[in-house]
């Protein structure tokens, strides 16, 4: 006899559980490969280099006995014989490992100008023999240079020899932290300062987008099938084109001697060549022939979606067609605008390539300064605090976004 | 400007369209209308009737011709001057404002007084019965909720003229039939003048003061209902109108409006159209339900000799399909009661109607 119980019996659960987790487990296996590549390739290193701009264990592990003797220092003398006579003996140990070099950089950071003094110390104190330092070490060591009997020097060694340190952030945001522990400005103001041009940069790219990208598009979604797709082509053509050679082209364009500049005197507009390639302005061009596909693209799909006949509707009504385009078709468009606007101002606050190429000095943005100390400077903690901190920003903007406009009010396609 | 009859509400005076300046869309078309009047523009897919509204409501240019209204041409008056209301086959309601705010809409680009717009949109949302709906988006009503704020959206404002283009073309059966005493219902009660486009002949026929039958760019009658139904002036309105069954033949004599045709199956008398001539081909149209099979009470004037094909039962009637000496499809249909008839495959029937339900029209 047949069961005709409204609810499952033992063996009905069972079976319905099982099929239950067997299509959570596809579903899984389904996802694996990504989860595994994103892990690898986005999860890790974002960690990597957020652990990085607070961790720097180099000093910590070049002169750690002397780090634990200067645990004692009262800070506003030079240290005890004992600590200079520990650091002359890791001098002379480095200068044979040929280590002193790192902690040269790594001092010269906190402090500037003690790269050669470390050094300078190191080779006096290479060849001198163990016995003797251990005796007159602290006398040897301040008579190498007169730096060492100065307790600046000491705190800037003590605070390298941090292993863990807010140093970076502090840094990154132009603070450093005083003697005494307290927090002030840095001699040199550069990061904030290039945060600000770069969100500035990143918002007038964005703007010059939508004024070139939103009619575009507007008379795209309105134009024949075959038409649309021919203008397509052109607003893809950058797509398919190498970013290299793009660049390049614009440094053709806009050097001392290049087209435009030709073109403006020969017309008679200017008799001596603009100043256009390595600035603000070429960087600022540059970028928004570069994301403009990223403007029209979610634009274009929105827009296709919106029927002719709102507009037509608002007008019939009695509204003009400016009117009617404001109050009707704006707000239609809206989610392809924002998706639009996102993702171009998210893409340009970390552009890297062409402001190296057509920025010069001025049109440098905050990605280039990461470089930079990644590569040239080798300061990876900096670069890794720098890095962290525009991803907060970008974290932060987005927040806001989704405060004020909606993320699910967003169409990419 | 012309000098146009200021009698009639709405005129259309040998307009022209072309989209590309090769073919004409719409040939010379004509029609005056009168204020209050219901017309429904019917015609196959791609005849022009869009084209017709879109030319009236102002979104497509006038290739040539002349619309008036009220006696003043409108041809150069920008469309938001019109004063025209529209309803779309996809209704165009704003999806990111309230129900309340679609209707404010036509009123707010007018500049009414907040409190007289607040008061109008109550009173609309009556009309069609949403009162409890002002509030909510166009996206959570159902397809007939949408259609009923999408007339009253279009009548809010009070336009002398209001153009419906396949209003009901997304609705279901049901809900057609519903909408479209809706709709009769709004016009009777507030009389303004309505052009509509229809696919659907059933809904022209219900609803239509006239009926204006578009073919190819070209009106091939306008006409009341009935009168269309009955009297159709030519061959392509009397297939497209209803179903119809017709007979080739040669006409032999003519006299006022009879004809005597020659058919493969004998000699039959009909009412005559403009254009006849002795001699001349002609095909000869009855309708279905006109048709008799004997035994019969029914008085008749003509009488063919037809081959049983097929019946088909559908309900409340049934459809005999039987063929011509020639082979032509003839259809009967017989109200299904005991008088219905049984036939063997094949075998011969006669079929009996009245001259004045059959018109001969030239062939071809
Ligand atoms: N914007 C346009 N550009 C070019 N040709 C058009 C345009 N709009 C319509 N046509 C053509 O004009 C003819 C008439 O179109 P119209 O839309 O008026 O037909 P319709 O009677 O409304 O048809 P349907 O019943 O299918 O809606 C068609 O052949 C169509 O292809
Ligand atoms: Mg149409």
């Amino acid at each position: 006899m047949s069961d005709t119980a409204a609810g499952l019996n033992p063996a009905d659960a069972r079976n319905a559980a099982r099929d239950v987790r067997r299509r959570k487990l596809q579903a899984f296996l389904f996802v694996t490969p990504l989860l595994v590549f994103i892990i690898f390739a986005f999860v890790a290193p974002i960690a990597t280099m957020l652990y990085r701009s607070v961790h720097n264990p180099t000093v910590a592990n070049l002169v750690p006995e002397t780090l634990a003797a200067l645990d004692d220092w009262s800070g506003n003398a030079v240290p005890d014989d004992a600590v200079l006579i520990q650091f002359a003996t890791d001098m002379k140990r480095m200068a044979n490992d040929r280590t002193s070099g790192q902690l040269a950089d790594e001092i010269n950071r906190a402090l500037p100008g003690m790269s050669s003094v470390v050094k300078s110390t190191a080779r006096s104190l290479r060849r001198v023999d163990d016995a003797e330092i251990s005796a007159n070490g602290a006398t040897l060591l301040l008579e190498a240079n007169d730096r060492w009997s100065d307790p600046t020097t000491w705190h800037a060694l003590k605070a390298a020899g941090q292993v863990y340190s807010s140093s970076y952030y502090l840094t990154s945001v132009d603070l450093e932290r005083t003697a005494d522990g307290g927090i002030a400005q840095r001699d040199t103001q550069i990061y904030v300062k290039l945060y600000t041009k770069t969100l500035r940069m990143a918002l007038t790219i964005t703007v010059l987008t939508i004024v070139l990208g939103y009619p575009l598009a507007f008379f795209m979604a309105h134009a024949s099938d075959g038409l649309a797709n021919f203008l397509m082509v052109f607003v893809l053509l950058p797509f398919w084109t190498s970013l290299l050679v793009r660049t390049t082209a614009w440094i053709a364009l806009l050097q001392t001697n290049g087209v435009v500049n030709s073109s403006l005197m020969a017309l008679g507009i200017t008799d001596e060549p603009i100043e256009m390639l390595y600035t603000q302005f070429s960087t600022i061009i540059a970028m928004t022939h570069i994301l403009l596909p990223f403007m029209v693209l979610p634009l274009y799909a929105v827009m296709r979606g919106i029927d002719s006949s709102y507009m037509r509707a608002a007008i019939s009504m009695g509204s003009r067609p400016l009117g009617a385009w404001y109050k009707i078709y704006l707000p239609m468009s809206l989610p392809g605008l924002s998706a639009g606007a996102l993702l171009v101002f998210i893409i340009s606050v970390g552009y890297y390539i062409t402001p190296a190429l057509v920025g010069g000095t001025d049109g440098q943005m905050i990605s280039n300064i990461i470089a930079f100390h990644m590569q040239q400077s080798n300061n990876w903690e900096l670069a890794a605090a720098l890095g962290s901190l525009l991803l907060i920003l970008i974290l932060l903007l987005y927040w806001l976004f989704d405060r004020f406009v909606g993320t699910d009010n967003l169409k990419l396609g | 400007m012309n000098d146009l009859g200021s009698d009639t509400f709405l005129r259309f005076d040998n307009v022209k369209k072309s989209y590309d300046q090769k073919s004409l869309v719409v040939k010379g078309f004509d029609m005056d209308v009168e204020d209050g009047e219901f017309i429904t523009l019917l015609g196959p897919s791609g005849s022009g009737k869009t084209t017709v509204l879109m030319m009236l409501a102002g979104f497509e240019s006038v290739t040539s011709g002349d619309i008036a209204i009220a006696g003043k041409s409108i041809n150069r008056t920008a469309p938001n001057k019109r004063n025209i209301g529209m309803v779309f086959q996809n209704y165009a309601l704003f999806p990111h404002m309230t129900v309340a705010e679609n209707l404010a809409y036509p009123l707010t680009v007018r500049k009414t007084p907040k409190a007289q717009i607040k008061e109008r949109v109550a009173e609309y949302l009556k009309l069609v019965e949403l009162s409890d709906f002002g509030a909510r988006r166009p996206g959570q009503l159902s397809g007939g909720q949408r259609q009923r704020v999408a007339l009253a959206r279009a009548m809010i404002f009070e336009p002398t003229l209001i153009l419906m283009d396949e209003p009901l073309g997304a609705l279901d059966k049901n809900l057609r039939e519903q909408m479209q005493f809706e709709i009769t219902r709004l016009h009777k009660q507030l009389g303004f003048t309505v052009i509509y486009v229809t696919h659907d002949q059933t809904e022209a026929l219900s609803m239509s003061s006239r009926i204006a039958v578009f073919n190819d760019g070209v009106v091939q009658q306008c006409a009341p209902p009935a009168e269309l139904y009955e009297r159709p002036s030519n061959a392509f309105v009397a297939d497209f109108i209803g179903e119809n069954n017709f007979v080739p033949g040669k006409v032999i004599t003519l006299e006022g409006t009879t004809a005597q045709v020659q058919t493969d199956g004998g000699t039959i008398v009909a009412q005559a159209v403009d254009g006849l001539a002795i001699g001349h081909a002609c095909r000869v149209s009855i309708r279905p339900e006109k048709l008799f099979i004997p035994p019969t009470s029914h008085a008749h004037d003509n009488a063919l000799t037809v081959r049983f094909n097929t019946r088909i039962y559908v309900g409340d009637f049934i459809r005999y399909y039987f063929k011509l000496p020639d082979g032509t499809d003839i259809i009967v249909k017989v109200l299904n009661d005991l008088s219905a008839p049984e036939f063997a495959d094949d075998a011969e029937a006669q079929l009996l109607w009245l001259a004045s339900d059959s018109i001969a029209f030239p062939a071809g």
